[in-house]
């Protein structure tokens, strides 16, 4: 509800069993032949920012429009804060969304948009004019009540959808979408301005988007998903450093995944030999395949040391290789190093000291790559 | 024919546009002219425009065609802007191929084949179950109400498409009803098109010869179909004058229509402009 | 419940246009098809009743054969609708040779003239039709504009007779239907991104090939759209060859009029209208399918 406190709303964030606000149930929606959504459950809980991420054509525009209303389920139940909404049509339920392209009515002005919800539930005028008005405060709009959508820039526009939807107090706020139409610097400022509305407010967001950083930035928890399916739910660090399977692996981000077969399984360590390595990794944690079974292991290119001189110990978690593309970024660098094998590794380094010409890792140079036991991630699908 | 504007493509339009409005200034000229023998120039007259006002034919004829053709308008454009509204929104159901079909066909279908048919049917209606009782107003209006409920329909239909469908999902998102939606958001935004449906409604009714004249009775002759009686005997000076009152009152309209759009759509820009300008 | 009215709703919606032109415009054709089996008698409606046929079938199905071999037997329908057809395709082959530069030349013109040149094209349009052609008359006729001012030049000698010829008729057509064929092709062309012309170009293109391969394809539906709404109304077209053809121009439409106006022979009019209808099916689905897949596309 939105009138929970932010302090309630905190602890929510933080408590982990509490109660399912949002919950699907084997969700299913079909088009035809098509399977938009393939049987997802999913729980969202009260005050939090929940971002559903994908690709396009994953379903998660098709979720949200569920959640909506806009589209029923083929089978499989939806239920908000205890309640079935299944059935019911997109005006009876708790719920308003900010659309992608925000859907300001062209002939009213800013005022008469957000107070159009109000209206509809034949509110009297004066409480319209004052909670509207509030709104508008929230998001500083005030001062353009009288305007019309086309006399306002992209960031005001994108404000006002905000309070819109925000206006009638609805038990879950549905964003597809929500800072695409903005350009790079606007939606970086805005995601923050996002965060602070929902925290002031307190209303459970769900979020749709394809942009990963968007989804990082904002959410307190992220569901992956492809093709019709949730693949993963978890914070953004969950989803990052934990991936559960190639697709979020790859997805989020950039990795290196090599193919590989575990040799040694023991509880607080694991062995995984790789032929695309040309040696073998050591885990310092224990995974569940059995031995001999064939497991990728994904390692994030900022988790690699590169350097010119072999790392002291024994020898797994490392290798040698020739640089065969440098990419200057700015703030890091990008080497890919060829492997005796044949296969490219991805590295990037931040350039923590200022750049010159001399001195720095150059094309062609022979290489040791290394990195630490507990940076490998195993996955098995 | 790059993106210059070649020497080809410059003369064909100006051609084009001679081709279209020689005819037209051709008639304005002739409306003025002193003598009967039309071609023949004797000299400067409004003399013929004094005898059109005095025409009672022609002047009860264009009465009767006014009055036709904006009865005609409203209920095309109502029928019209439901069968548009169905075929751009309702997705698929059934019936749609069907409506589809009716609502193109009679854009392109000879007008003599939809004159001819509505004739019989009125007649045998008629014979069957009394109604309607001869021929006049009545079946002339049913008659165009048919056909130019169909342009209305693809105008309508072609606007609602490009509607962003996310406005009137929004409003039921906030707690309007469908019915509800489409009389507080849906109709104001195709408002101009809804006008513009009106007045090609009314102008294919005003202007249609061949199926009032299937399904016209006696005493309920529309403009056309006078007009056609006397300029199949040949030239007309009167006609002339009244082609150059149509022509006048037309481009009056359109005028006006095309400078208040352009005035909008200046003041839009400036807008936009400004909003761009003040954001922080 | 709740779907349950959207869905009557949605039903009332579609279903009082779709019932008004199934009554006006589909039903219709079934009486003009059955009046066309039908024999004709003297007297008000001048057709034999609707309803006594029924215990005579076999009758019905001798004097249907009647009229219909009639069209067929008699080389005036048969030349009337070969012509009908020839006019046709001769007018829409001239309209889309006349309306591409046209259309071509408006889609990019700058903004500003655009609107203005969009407008002179429909300007014509909302004034009367049935004056547009009258004022050919005046241009035409052997004391009209064009003969009074080449005489007073003295490049001819006596007046070149041509209003009440097929020449007229084709000029009349391919005037007054200018506008149908240059609307679809403008919207065609006006969405044709340039930048393929010039990637064309790039790639080595000559102008007219890039023109073939490229342009013609991607307006390919303003063509086929332009060349059906000049094409299947012009086959029936009864106001031109009425005003500007010579009496021995028959083309179909004007033999419908003339049957039903002149000879009050309704039975042969439906039949001269049915067998108009059957050679026109196939162009006005053709039609339709263009028309459905244009406004399918969101």
């Amino acid at each position: 509800m939105s009138n929970a406190r932010p302090d309630q709303r905190t602890e929510a964030r933080q408590d982990t069993r509490a109660e399912p606000y949002v919950r699907l149930e084997r969700v299913t929606r079909k088009f035809g032949d098509f399977v938009a959504v393939d049987d997802v459950s999913l729980q969202i809980r009260r005050g939090e920012i929940f971002c559903l991420l994908g690709g396009s054509g994953c379903g998660k525009t098709t979720l949200l429009r569920m959640l909506a209303g806009f589209e029923q389920p083929t089978s499989g139940s939806i239920w908000i804060d205890g309640v079935d909404v299944t059935g019911l049509p997109p005006y009876e339920r708790p719920v308003n969304m900010m659309f992608q392209s925000y859907a300001l009515f062209p002939h009213m002005t800013v005022e008469q948009n957000v107070a159009f919800g109000l209206r509809q539930d034949r509110i009297p005028r004066a409480e319209i004019k004052e909670r509207a008005g509030a709104m508008l405060e929230l998001v500083r709009m005030r001062e353009f009540a009288g305007r019309k959508p086309h006399q306002l820039s992209g960031g005001q526009r994108q404000r006002v959808a905000l309070a819109r939807s925000l206006v009638k107090r609805p038990k879950l706020l549905l964003l597809d979408e929500p800072l695409a139409a903005l350009d790079k610097k606007l939606r970086q400022h805005t995601q923050f301005e996002l965060i602070n509305i929902q925290e002031t407010l307190g209303v459970t967001f769900v979020v749709v988007t394809h942009d990963q950083e968007e989804a990082m930035t904002l959410a307190s928890r992220i569901g992956v998903m492809n093709h019709g399916e949730i693949i993963q739910v978890g914070t953004p660090t969950d989803i990052y450093e934990y991936p559960n399977s190639r697709f979020v692996a790859d997805f989020i981000g950039s990795v290196n995944l090599f193919e590989g077969r575990l040799v040694e399984d023991e509880p607080d360590y694991v062995r995984i030999a790789s032929d695309e390595l040309g040696g073998a990794f050591y885990i310092s944690h224990g995974v569940s395949a059995a031995p001999g079974a064939v497991v990728w292991v994904a390692l994030r290119p900022e988790k690699i040391q590169i350097s010119r001189e072999q790392p002291e110990g024994d020898g797994d978690n490392r290798i040698a290789g020739v640089v065969a593309e440098i990419a200057y970024l700015g703030d890091q660098s990008v080497y890919l190093v060829r492997l005796a094998s044949g296969r490219q590794v991805r590295v990037t380094q931040p350039n923590i000291v200022r750049q010159g010409s001399a001195g720095r890792i150059t094309w062609d140079e022979a290489v040791w790559l290394s990195w630490d036991a507990t940076s490998p991630v195993v996955v098995t699908q | 024919m790059g993106g210059r504007r070649s020497v080809f493509v410059v003369s064909m339009m100006a051609f084009g546009f001679a081709f279209l409005y020689v005819p037209i200034l051709s008639m304005i000229v002739y409306s003025f002219n002193e003598s009967r023998l039309v071609t023949v120039w004797g000299g400067f007259s409004t003399r013929w425009y004094a005898a059109l006002l005095h025409n009672e034919q022609l002047l009860g004829a264009a009465q009767l065609s006014l009055k036709i053709a904006a009865i005609n308008a409203t209920g095309a454009t109502l029928l019209g802007t439901l069968a548009g509204l169905a075929l751009a929104r309702f997705g698929r159901f059934r019936g749609r191929a069907l409506l589809t079909g009716m609502v193109t066909a009679p854009l392109v279908m000879p007008e003599v084949i939809t004159g001819l048919s509505l004739l019989l049917l009125f007649v045998a209606l008629e014979q069957v179950i009394g109604w309607p009782a001869g021929r006049g107003i009545t079946t002339i209006t049913i008659a165009h109400v048919t056909f130019s409920m169909a342009y209305v329909a693809v105008v309508m239909q072609s606007r609602l498409a490009t509607l962003d469908e996310s406005l009137e999902e929004a409003a039921m998102d906030l707690g309007a009803r469908p019915l509800k939606v489409f009389f507080v958001i849906t109709l104001p935004i195709v408002l101009p098109a809804i006008l513009a449906g009106w007045l090609l409604a009314f102008t294919l009714s005003w202007d249609d010869l061949v199926i009032s004249s299937f399904v016209s009775g006696p005493g309920s002759s529309t403009l056309p179909i006078v007009v056609f009686s006397k300029v199949r005997l040949g030239v007309s000076p009167e006609i002339n004058a009244l082609a150059t009152i149509l022509v006048l009152i037309v481009t009056i309209g359109i005028v006006t229509a095309g400078m208040y759009m352009q005035r909008q759509e200046r003041r839009r820009e400036r807008d936009v402009q400004q909003a761009v300008a003040a954001r922080g | 419940m709740k779907r349950f009215r959207l869905r009557a709703g949605r039903a009332a919606v579609s279903a009082v246009p779709a019932l008004w032109l199934l009554l006006f415009f589909a039903v219709p054709f079934l009486i003009v098809l059955k009046i066309s089996v039908s024999g004709m008698r003297l007297g008000m409606p001048p057709y034999e009743p609707l309803f006594t046929w029924a215990t005579s079938l076999v009758l019905d199905l001798r004097i249907h054969l009647d009229n219909y071999a009639f069209l067929w037997q008699d080389p005036l329908y048969r030349n009337a609708y070969l012509n009908s057809l020839r006019v046709a395709a001769v007018s829409t082959l001239l309209c889309l040779l006349f309306g591409y530069p046209l259309a071509w030349g408006i889609a990019r013109a700058n903004p500003a003239w655009r609107n203005l040149l969009l407008l002179l094209i429909m300007l014509p349009f909302w004034t009367s039709f049935l004056l547009r052609v009258y004022a050919w008359i005046g241009i035409l006729k052997n004391n009209g504009l064009i003969n009074n001012t080449l005489l007073a030049l003295g490049v001819i000698d006596e007046p070149i007779v041509m209003l009440q010829t097929d020449f007229a008729v084709y000029l009349g057509i391919v005037y007054s239907y200018l506008p149908f064929m240059v609307l679809p092709l403008y919207a065609a062309i006006e969405k044709l991104d340039m930048t393929l012309l010039e990637a064309a170009a790039d790639l080595g293109c000559r102008p007219f090939r890039a023109f073939l391969t490229i342009t013609v394809p991607l307006t390919w539906s303003g063509i086929v759209a332009g060349s059906l709404l000049v094409f299947i109304p012009a086959v029936g077209e009864f106001v031109i060859p009425a005003l500007l053809g010579g009496p021995d121009s028959l083309m179909i439409g004007r033999v419908l009029w003339e049957e039903f106006f002149n000879n009050r022979d309704w039975p042969v009019a439906s039949a001269v209208a049915i067998a108009m209808l059957v050679l026109l099916v196939v162009p006005i689905m053709v039609f339709q399918h263009v028309q459905g897949r244009e406004g399918a596309v969101r």
